[in-house]
């Protein structure tokens, strides 16, 4: 038996340890442990609730939006403050563009490389790329000469010595299987992304003044001033090149990011029966239509153990099947509940750290370990899909029929939709909800501009505090999946603040009942052929695009190793 | 000539932020010339991509692990960077070098990358610096101001 510990296993977004115990060339026991503690609820204790956005948008270097637009949804519930209709457009074409951006950075800049091997793509034929490419779609950019530079290019970087980004990949290992024609279409797409998703940035940047921190929040709606005749504001003339950006971002989603998704699933088709894992899948609805949150554009809910039929809508900001079924369990983590021993609900949550050694059987990690239900639960694009799918969404549902189609024409043949319960599964959900996000950000453009049309410039309710104590939840389907803040408000003042964010869903280890965590699940049976170079390990995690939400960043000076690999 | 001057790092956790901190007290005592742009940059990777693509000037103020006392300054430049992020493992660590790395695949890197880096003290949850990484602060505007003179675009002190 070999034990293998990777440690960090992400930088920027913290360092998250993945250890493994393989034997017979398989993984048969994993522990996921998050190496960062993150204490936000002591920063917001005592603070103005409308302050509190600031404060949480500074928790992860990679999700802030997500953590602003949660944390005013969680004091508005609090106050039942209704949200104008502007406002929750403006915000829904925030989540959606920002949703975007992230899907096509996780797949291109993060977890292709797992995939795509660069060095074997110097050897691929630009003719043999394109008219590969032209049989997917008619994407404009698949031209020889695009490609053609791309190779020469990707050649400078290697005869210079200089990788960047692609050094120290796995290239050449075993479990790379692409031909070099594909790997070089990929790696044509990989680069053309970085300026993609530089168009989905704009979008932000444009809506929320300033990214990576967005300015215009306010809990009751948004700062945006709505004028369509005045320059300082929101005017038409700035919409409508927001409409542009997002035809631009459409063309490459739809007709270059869905085709390598798919191809990738088709060509790694064993990889389909790998890293399942947790199959109770929880996602939230999201892009609120009304002013209080009751009908959404995309919705979401809970399936139990993988089963479609079971599914329960989520139904509203007030749900109750959501609000009392989230618990978080510390049995295993660094820290210890005072006056409780069971997992407690996020409005009685406590941070009281308790660190020890890494116990194997003890505790381990600094994520708490949420269930749902009772039950562990994965979140993410895939449980997203699945409920969208259950729900009888339909846009879902043709992306999803799409994308399958594509993949069974390139495996030869066709691929059932069970195969979504797997590590290639995460992966190709996440380009099915970026064209479905994508979709919902021209529908949510259109309603914006249709309803200043009909005249609505409001953009904010003032909130109102009262004496005593309330308590609010809200709720986002963010990049990552499900993330909810939850806040107890004293006198107008915060006194419990919890964050149960999408990794410590997918991130987390054992529970109270020693069940484990979505990663550690999901690892058991992952095939390993060199335990120094665990590449099929990363797969599996990398495909949950894992982030820890402490956002350490810091420069070391002296050349220390960042990661490690250790293999015993 | 067009410069960016970003601050990196997270103020939560007190001496971590000290980049941040940087960029705001250079925007509280000085008025910038229309060539150069602040931005505070969190902990952001590839999300800065846009705002950091096409530079003459990348100036990058940041937490420096580094030997020597606490709130001593570092200064930085291209090759000397480069180094610090030579010990990769693997492609999936989006931070600042791999923005560097990815802008130079599509010919937009900064041609010019300095980084003042300040060492810290304290790393614990808190918003403010330790005296040590707040005097490192004032040094390292000081360290900011001569570079941007030197480059042609002084900013102006603001009269209090």
């Amino acid at each position: 038996m070999t034990r293998i510990t990777i440690d960090p296993i992400t930088r920027i977004e913290g360092h998250l340890r993945i250890d493994c115990e393989v034997d017979g060339g398989k993984v048969t026991k994993a522990w996921s442990s998050g190496q960062m503690w993150r204490g936000i609820e002591l920063i917001l204790k005592g603070r103005d609730p409308r302050d509190a956005w600031i404060f949480t948008q500074r928790i992860c270097g990679v999700c802030t939006t997500v953590h602003a637009i949660t944390s005013v949804r969680a004091v508005e519930n609090a106050l039942n403050l209704e949200v104008p209709l502007n406002a929750q457009y403006i915000r829904n074409m925030i989540v959606a563009a920002h949703g975007v951006h992230d899907h096509i950075v996780h797949f291109y800049h993060l977890a292709a490389l797992d995939w795509v091997d660069i060095v074997s793509a110097l050897k691929g034929d630009p003719e043999g790329a394109s008219k590969l490419g032209a049989t997917l779609s008619d994407y404009k950019a698949n031209s020889v000469p695009n490609i053609r530079s791309v190779r020469d290019k990707l050649q400078t970087f290697v005869d210079s010595g200089n990788l960047g980004v692609f050094a120290s990949g796995y290239w050449g290992h075993p479990a790379m299987k692409l031909p070099p024609d594909v790997n070089l279409l990929a790696a044509t797409h990989y680069i053309q992304a970085l300026e993609v998703q530089r168009v989905a940035n704009k979008i932000v940047t444009i809506l929320g003044s300033k990214t990576p921190h967005i300015q215009n929040l306010a809990v009751g709606g948004v700062s945006n001033a709505i004028n369509p005749d005045s320059q300082s504001t929101l005017t038409l003339e700035r919409l409508y090149a927001i409409k542009a950006l997002i035809d631009q971002l459409g063309d490459f989603v739809h007709n270059a990011m869905m085709n390598d998704v798919a191809a990738v699933g088709a060509l790694y088709a064993d990889w389909t029966q790998y890293g399942a894992g947790v199959t109770n899948y929880l996602s939230v609805p999201d892009l609120p239509l009304d002013t209080k949150g009751t009908t959404f554009e995309l919705p979401g809910g809970y399936i139990p153990a993988g089963d479609l039929s079971k599914f329960q809508a989520i139904n509203s900001y007030q749900d109750a099947f959501f609000r009392d079924g989230v618990k978080e369990a510390v049995k295993h983590s660094w820290y210890e509940y005072s006056g409780a021993s069971a997992a407690l609900h996020p409005y009685d949550g406590q941070t009281n750290p308790k660190y020890d050694d890494f116990n194997d059987d003890g505790k381990y990690s600094w994520i708490k370990a949420p269930t749902f239900q009772d039950k562990r639960a994965q979140v993410g694009p895939l449980a997203n899909v699945l409920g969208m799918y259950a729900a009888g969404h339909e846009p879902t549902k043709r992306h999803l029929t799409k994308l399958v189609e594509v993949a069974s024409k390139v495996a030869g043949t066709q691929i059932p939709l069970t195969a979504l319960h797997s590590t290639i599964g995460r992966i190709a959900a996440r380009a099915v909800r970026c064209a479905v996000l994508h979709e919902a950000l021209q529908n949510q453009w259109q309603l914006l501009i249709d309803n200043i049309a009909r005249g609505d410039t409001r953009t904010f309710n003032r909130p109102v505090f009262p004496k005593g104590e309330v308590r609010g939840f809200g709720y986002h389907e963010a990049p990552r999946g499900v993330l909810s803040h939850w806040v107890v408000i004293k006198d107008g003042k915060i006194d419990n603040y919890q964050a149960v964010v999408p990794s410590t869903w997918n991130a987390s280890p054992r529970d109270q009942n020693d069940e484990p965590g979505p990663y550690e699940a999901a690892l058991i049976d992952t095939p390993v052929a060199d335990a120094n170079l665990p590449l099929e390990v990363l797969r599996t995690v990398h495909s949950f695009d894992p982030c820890i939400a402490c956002a350490v960043h810091m420069v070391d000076a002296d050349k220390r190793p960042i990661v490690q690999v250790k293999a015993m | 000539m067009s410069i960016l001057v970003l601050g990196l790092g997270n103020i939560l956790l007190s001496d971590e932020g000290v980049g941040v901190r940087i960029v705001e007290a250079l925007q509280a005592s000085h008025d910038m010339p229309g060539d150069v742009e602040l931005l505070d940059g969190g902990t952001s990777g590839m999300d800065l991509l846009d705002m950091v693509a096409e530079r003459d000037c990348l100036i990058v103020a940041d937490a420096v692990n580094a030997d020597g006392p606490a709130g001593r300054l570092i200064r930085l430049e291209d090759d000397n960077i480069r180094m610090l992020f030579e010990t990769r493992f693997s492609p999936h660590q989006l931070g600042l070098s791999d923005l560097l790395a990815a802008l130079r695949l599509i010919d937009k890197a900064p041609r010019r990358v300095v980084v003042i880096g300040v060492v810290p003290q304290n790393l614990s949850l808190g918003m403010d610096l330790s005296q040590a990484a707040a005097n490192g602060r004032d040094a390292a505007v000081a360290m900011i101001v001569d570079e941007l003179s030197r480059l042609g675009s002084a900013p102006t002190p603001r009269l209090h």
